[in-house]
């Protein structure tokens, strides 16, 4: 099992994302912006969390023009597996390979803690390991969080079952951090190979850091 | 030479936040009889060209492209 991880300027996720997968038994790569290919042997692509490109005029808004991107893009429309991961989900959004947009959240606050989620849609292989209604406990930590799709595209959204975590209480009732559309904190696109989330499940690797529930999401992937 | 002076702001019907807390500071400074606040950021660009019909096809298509995110926003272009 082969993850490739991209590093735009600005980045800061892509090493505690290695880490975590390696300690699921994968072998990583991690790849800059510049690239023009991904890794032939590639398995899973992730778009790690950060600031890339200093979030200027948007999160996610300059990196979609990254020389890499191209190819990512190619890669999705091949089937190819895609995760983002908070300002890689914003990136995925911006890119047009996740429907929606990742508003300032709505209280204006950068927000940095444990979240508690409730798994909507497990009949995924982001979520396989676990079962809908499932709640796990992972870390957010971002500014532009507020997920946001209009009438017609949230229809659509769970038409297809692509909603596959919201936050909410440790009960699993709704409790919205920052004002997301019906508190989503996680979608995929339609053929379910695009996956994004703004929670860092990279960072709930360990029992003794607060939260080993990162590992059941992020072991679908090696699973499949 | 043409300037592009560029808003964008978020569509009607998407709350904004940042709106919403500069009302109710302007409300909390007494300046009544505000009904609403929207917060948009300016681009301002200089383009070589004096055509100002390119200049907006041009610079509609980068609005398109990367200045805004039309999933949540407009923009209105004004040529000088």
């Amino acid at each position: 099992m082969k993850v490739t991880i991209l590093q735009f300027p600005g980045t800061n996720c892509e090493y505690d994302t290695q880490h975590a997968f390696e300690k699921l038994g994968a072998t990583t790569e991690i790849v800059w912006h510049k690239a023009e290919s991904l890794p032939a042997d590639t398995n899973l692509l992730v778009v790690a969390g950060g600031f890339s490109y200093g979030d200027y005029l948007r999160s996610g808004a300059i990196a979609k023009f990254s020389p890499v991107m191209k190819a990512v893009t190619e890669y999705a429309n091949k089937g190819g597996k895609v995760l983002g991961i908070c300002n890689g989900f914003q990136v995925l959004t911006e890119a047009g390979l996740l429907p929606g947009a990742l508003k300032r959240n709505d209280g204006l606050h950068f927000i940095s803690k444990h979240h508690t989620l409730k798994v909507e849609n497990s009949d995924n292989i982001f979520l396989e390991k676990l079962n809908n209604g499932d709640i796990v406990n992972i870390p957010i930590a971002h500014h532009d969080g507020n997920y946001f799709i209009d009438q017609d595209g949230l229809k659509e959204l769970y038409a297809n079952n692509q909603v596959l975590l919201t936050y909410s209480d440790k009960d699993g009732s709704i409790k919205n951090p920052n004002g997301s559309v019906d508190s989503i904190a996680g979608v995929c696109n339609k053929n379910k190979n695009v996956f994004g989330l703004m929670p860092h499940p990279e960072r709930a690797m360990e029992s003794i850091l607060g939260s080993d529930d990162g590992v059941k999401m992020l072991e679908g992937f090696l699973a499949s | 030479m043409t300037t592009a002076i560029i808003n964008v702001s978020l569509k009607a019907g998407v709350l904004d936040s940042q709106g919403k807390a500069v009302h109710h500071a302007l409300d909390s400074l007494h300046f009544k009889g505000v009904s609403d606040v929207r917060v948009g950021k300016q681009i301002v660009l200089k383009l070589d060209t004096d055509d100002k019909t390119a200049a907006m096809a041009e610079v509609e298509k980068m609005c398109e492209e990367i200045l805004a995110n039309t999933v949540i926003e407009d923009y209105k272009i004004e040529l000088i």
